[in-house]
């Protein structure tokens, strides 16, 4: 009974840093968003709160906590309250399984735990996939239950949106569990340590997995509404799409949502195709005498990894015009998903031919 | 413990399942079908096949069920009245069921509740998708084909059926 209590407790203290690590990241990340964006126009971004606007993210979120909470008149009250939760939890459950660290295991009053990750199942990345489906019910809901045209239009495209680029997530991380064989987040970042010529993004033999990891950040993109495939919240036609009508803290569970999803994707990203918490080359890994230290160096590369996929992402903003619907659902149907299809086939004849 | 654990599943299934024929909104009838596809999804975690539970969630609530609810709100159905005589046979079957789960639950012996045996443990060892795999792809690979071409023609048949001008401007 003891050990279930103190298995517990270190259990939910990992969550509990992990979701503080994740929210803090997603308030650094609308500061920087916001930063990134300014410089690459050749602005200053924020500069009024706090030295370089760095308390930025404090006053956004006290206005959004202080906001009134408007429930338009008409809209489905029940489902209305719902689904902004809908839209979050999602997002946040995906980072149970993501491997930030090496793969100890720690004995801690004789209970065995591993401390950098939550939850080791050997069905780690249908778990996430499974998940991140899931999200599309807040966006749905919102839309539906706001009753107003612009929400319902944000939604349905956003439904048609998901499902579609999730297909092309899937498929293209299928290469990848071919290499590995393994569904485990933990042990696909095995198999990948060593250096940068082993992750599977790289690795010559049996088949790099780059055209893969370029069709999953695309198709990544898309299942995170983010430009140029932010159709769902078109500002120039639906106002603000499916949460037109949301405000106050419902209004910022989207938001906290969406830049979850983007770091819940840039980690998958992280340890399906560049070797996770491996470092570019083995000696900037801490080892030999100091192996006690290789955790440090670990999360270092990780968050390394992870920050460059997340200015990737707003490197896509800053660049790229906003897709036409038609042209989205070509895209995904006709270009994307034979390229993840022709890369299932080669990598598995690759993978046979050479195992 | 687990008898306790099964029979929240198995009633909360029960309740939903019913649900889904007596909401009025067709939206209500699919969220509570989505609540039920996650507790069976449950009952497969507790028989460590945790494996069809993600498929589960994956295609029943992360796609079919999604695309219900899309046609739901593009018709935006506010109350359909059509399939309301299945209620009381759902209440009914509902009903039954969830008197003997009770029984059941109160007689307190559970040696009946076989769900509980230990799963095979080679199986075991080897992992729940290796092992659903190779199974698949060789004793039931005829029908595991079977199913696929199965699904195949239904999906050129939606198209077909979709595309308008196809038909007609074959056989004119």
């Amino acid at each position: 009974m003891v050990d279930v209590g103190i298995k517990l407790a270190l259990t939910l203290t990992q969550i509990a840093s992990v979701m503080g690590i994740v929210l803090l990241t997603v308030a650094l990340l609308t500061l920087l968003e916001r930063k990134v964006l300014g410089w690459m126009q050749d602005r200053m971004g924020p500069m009024e709160v706090g030295p370089y606007g760095i308390l930025q993210p404090v006053a956004d979120g006290l206005k959004l906590f202080f906001k009134e909470d408007i429930i338009p008149a008409g809209a489905n009250r029940i489902m209305f309250s719902m689904a902004p939760v809908l839209s979050l939890v999602p997002a946040l459950i995906g980072f149970a399984v993501i491997p930030f660290g090496p793969t100890w295991n720690v004995e801690w009053f004789g209970v065995e735990f591993k401390p950098f990750v939550i939850s080791d199942i050997n069905i780690g990345v249908l778990y996430i996939l499974a998940f991140a489906s899931i999200g599309a019910y807040g966006v749905i809901l919102g839309g539906w239950s706001s009753n107003s045209k612009y929400s319902l239009l944000g939604g349905l495209r956003s439904a048609a949106q998901l499902i579609s680029y999730e297909l092309n997530v899937g498929l293209a991380i299928v290469g990848v569990l071919l290499l590995s064989s393994s569904l485990s987040m933990v042990t696909i970042t095995e198999a990948q340590t060593g250096g940068f010529w082993r992750w599977y993004a790289f690795a010559p033999l049996p088949f790099p997995q780059f055209i893969a990891f370029v069709v999953f950040i695309i198709a990544s993109v898309a299942e995170t509404n983010r430009t140029p495939f932010d159709l769902p919240e078109a500002e120039s036609e639906l106002v603000a799409g499916f949460f037109t009508e949301y405000s106050g803290m419902r209004f910022a569970f989207f938001f906290l949502a969406e830049y979850a999803n983007m770091i819940l994707v840039s980690c998958v990203a992280t340890v399906l195709f560049f070797g996770g918490w491996d470092a570019p080359l083995p000696f900037l890994q801490f080892h030999g005498s100091l192996e006690h230290l290789e955790w440090l160096s670990g999360m270092f590369w990780f968050t390394v990894k992870v920050y460059t996929f997340l200015f990737l992402f707003f490197w896509l903003r800053a660049t790229l015009p906003r897709l036409r619907y038609d042209q989205l659902m070509r895209f995904g149907w006709k270009v994307l998903l034979p390229i993840a299809l022709g890369n299932i086939v080669i990598t598995s004849i690759m993978a046979y031919i050479f195992s | 413990m687990a008898s306790l654990v099964f029979f929240y599943f198995a009633s909360i299934i029960l309740l939903t399942a019913s649900l889904v024929v007596i909401f009025r909104n067709p939206v209500y009838s699919a969220l509570s079908l989505l609540v039920m596809f996650f507790h069976v999804a449950g009952l497969y975690v507790t028989l460590h096949a945790e494996f069809l539970a993600v498929v589960q969630i994956m295609v029943y609530a992360g796609a079919i069920l999604v695309l219900y609810l899309f046609v739901v709100m593009l018709l935006n159905v506010k109350r359909e009245e059509r399939f309301h005589g299945q209620t009381n046979v759902a209440m009914g079957l509902g009903a039954i069921m969830l008197v003997e789960s009770f029984l059941l639950m109160l007689q307190g012996d559970t040696s009946w509740l076989s769900l509980e045996a230990t799963p095979n443990p080679e199986t075991m060892a080897k992992g729940n998708v290796e092992s659903l795999g190779e199974v698949l792809y060789s004793t039931y690979l005829f029908p595991f084909e079977l199913a696929s071409l199965i699904l195949l023609v239904a999906m050129v048949g939606a198209v077909i059926l979709s595309k308008k001008g196809i038909l007609e401007s074959k056989s004119s």
